[in-house]
């Protein structure tokens, strides 16, 4: 009777620990599920001063290359850098791309990518469009939201890395 | 090793040195006589004239130094990718113009993206002379 018992508790609680294990699958605290928070002072000083901080696991080491090497004609805008912060922020970048920071968002990123493909919009992924499709184009054209690359909008963690469907919110 | 080390000393130090808005501005007037002998002195109404001046770029597109700081110097202005921009004139941001480097930096790429060009040492010079008059 007891033993009978004590087989239902573990059970009970085996499934509730299991339950809860598969849903953290897209959670925070997950290990290298999700993109850790990274800091690098020259990279949030220059790379903020116009724009949200992205974190480098949103694009592959070959995309962060070609963007840092074109910042006299970075999407439409001179962001030009003298070469030593240059260098220095490009270092940080790859080391923590999606293709080298280990995290399984990042690898679903860098994978999606075809390997021909060099893309300097994290938008052009398919792994980004994938992730919002259901988002119509009314949503993103909302005054709080404004466009694609307005990640934080949504996603208030953005710039710590945190994309944890949890932590969205759509304004209106 | 060391030589590194130095170098990365005398960067800091050269990037510690805070200057006032003041002394930016002798520095680019001392650049403009150089450039010019005529050039006499820094002038705020030139300088008003150049922040406020649309220019029609290759594109089509018109720009001023405006579109992004707004007309009113004290007040924040904003990117074109939603980030805010503090004030331009120092008695609204005692940080405007304090650091030489600093100040350059968005000269090289500002001057490139509204003029599509560089700037004169003299516009600079008539550009601070104006922002420093804003109060």
């Amino acid at each position: 009777m007891f033993t009978r018992k004590l087989l239902q508790a573990g059970l009970l609680f085996g499934a509730i620990f299991t339950t809860g294990y598969l849903l953290a699958d897209d959670h925070e605290g997950g290990g290298s599920r999700s993109l850790a928070p990274v800091t690098q002072p020259k990279w949030q000083a220059e790379c903020a001063s116009c724009h949200m901080l992205y974190h480098p696991g949103l694009l592959p080491e070959r995309s962060w290359r070609k963007l840092m090497g074109g910042l006299d004609k970075h999407f439409g805008e001179n962001a030009s850098l003298d070469k030593l912060t240059q260098q220095e922020i490009l270092q940080f970048l790859v080391a923590n791309s999606a293709d080298h920071n280990g995290s399984r968002r990042s690898e679903k990123i860098a994978s999606s990518i075809p390997a021909q493909a060099t893309p300097l919009r994290i938008t052009e992924t398919a792994y980004f469009q994938h992730k919002h499709d259901e988002i119509s184009a009314s949503v993103w054209k909302r005054p709080k939201i404004g466009s694609q690359s307005n990640c934080i909008a949504c996603h208030s963690g953005a710039e710590k890395g945190n994309f944890s469907e949890d932590y969205v919110r759509i304004p209106r | 090793m060391t030589k590194t080390f130095w170098l990365i000393l005398l960067i800091l130090s050269a990037n510690a040195q805070a200057a006032s808005p003041a002394e930016a501005l002798q520095g680019y007037t001392a650049q403009a006589k150089q450039e010019n002998p005529a050039y006499k002195a820094p002038s705020a109404s030139k300088g008003d004239v150049f922040f406020h001046a649309t220019h029609q770029l290759g594109n089509g597109t018109s720009v001023s130094c405006a579109t992004c700081h707004t007309a009113n110097p004290r007040q924040p202005g904003k990117t074109r990718a939603n980030k805010e921009i503090l004030p331009m004139a120092p008695s609204a941001n005692t940080q405007r113009f304090t650091d030489a480097a600093k100040t350059e930096k968005w000269f090289r790429r500002n001057c490139q993206d509204v003029l599509e060009r560089t700037c004169t040492a003299q516009e600079k010079s008539d550009f601070i002379a104006y922002l420093l008059s804003v109060k």
